[in-house]
C-alpha cells in the first residue's frame, strides 16, 4: 500500500480550495540505475476527485508529472463537504483518502 | 527489462478486464489516454486530442515562472475565463509531449496547478477545451537543470 497524501480543503466565499500532495517516485522510465540499466516507467495515471461523492476532478498524468505530485484546485462547494481523493498507478497500486472541507 | 514489459502488459489486460467487468469505478476506468500521453510532439498530441492547431487566445493564462531551477519540479498553474471542460499542460520538448490532462465536471473552477517535469528549455504550453473548442497560452520556460535524464 502506497503512503498516504496530504489533502487540505478550505472554505471560503463558496469555493472549496482542495490542496493534494501524493506521495509517489513517479520513475519517469527515462531514468537509468547505476548499472546502466533503464528503469521502468511508474507513475500515477489516474486521479480522481470526489466532495460529497459527486466528481469534482479526473485527472490523467503522464510520466513528466514530478515526483510527489501536487495538485490544486477549485470547485464550489460549502464546509463540512467530505472530500475522497483516489489514484491509480501503472502498476494498478492505489490510494484513497479523505478530509472534509474547512 | 524485458521481465517487466511482460507484467507491465499483463497489467494493461488485467485492467482492461476489470473495466469492462465493472470492477472499478467509471470514473477510474476513464481509459488513461495511452495514445495522448506516448505522443512525441506537439502535433500528435493535439492530433490525438482532436485539437487540430488551437488559437492562441488571452482568456487562458499559464502560471509559471519564466527561470526554473530545477527542472525535476517546475510549478505549471492554467486558468481560464472560458467555461472550461478540458484542460491540459504540454511541454514541447520533453520525450511525451502531454504532461497532464484534467477534465472539469460542471461546479469546478477552471484552474488547476500542478508540477511538472521538464528535460530543458522548452515552450510550455496550456490548453483549454471550452464549448468544444481548444485554446491555449504557451510560455517558454528556461530551465538550467533538466529533470529527465539520469
Amino acid at each position: 500500500m502506497a503512503d498516504p497524501m496530504r489533502v487540505r480543503a478550505a472554505e471560503n466565499g463558496g469555493i472549496v480550495d482542495v490542496k493534494i500532495l501524493m506521495k509517489h517516485d513517479m520513475e519517469s522510465g527515462q531514468r537509468k540505475d547505476a548499472a546502466g540499466k533503464v528503469i521502468p516507467a511508474w507513475f500515477i495515471s489516474n486521479i480522481n476527485v470526489k466532495a460529497n461523492g459527486k466528481d469534482v476532478l479526473n485527472g490523467q498524468f503522464g510520466p513528466a508529472v514530478s515526483k510527489d505530485p501536487f495538485l490544486n484546485f477549485k470547485y464550489k462547494g460549502a464546509k463540512g463537504d467530505k472530500i475522497v481523493v483516489s489514484w491509480v498507478d501503472t502498476k494498478g497500486d492505489k490510494r484513497s483518502d479523505e478530509a472534509t472541507a474547512s | 527489462m524485458n521481465q517487466q514489459r511482460r507484467s507491465l502488459l499483463k497489467y494493461s489486460a488485467v485492467f482492461g478486464l476489470m473495466a469492462s467487468a465493472g470492477l472499478i469505478s467509471l470514473a477510474q476506468a476513464q481509459e488513461w489516454n495511452k495514445a495522448a500521453f506516448e505522443g512525441k510532439s506537439l502535433d500528435d498530441v493535439f492530433k490525438i486530442l482532436g485539437a487540430g492547431s488551437p488559437d492562441k487566445s488571452a482568456a487562458v493564462t499559464l502560471n509559471a515562472p519564466d527561470i526554473a531551477e530545477n527542472g525535476a519540479v517546475v510549478p505549471v498553474g492554467i486558468t481560464t475565463t472560458l467555461k472550461a471542460e478540458q484542460l491540459a499542460i504540454l511541454v514541447e520538448k520533453n520525450p511525451s509531449a502531454l504532461a497532464a490532462q484534467f477534465f472539469i465536471p460542471a461546479g469546478t473552477e477552471p484552474f488547476v496547478t500542478t508540477r511538472i517535469k521538464m528535460g530543458q528549455t522548452s515552450n510550455v504550453y496550456a490548453l483549454v477545451k471550452a464549448d468544444g473548442k481548444w485554446s491555449m497560452a504557451v510560455k517558454e520556460i528556461k530551465v538550467t537543470l533538466g529533470g529527465c535524464g539520469g
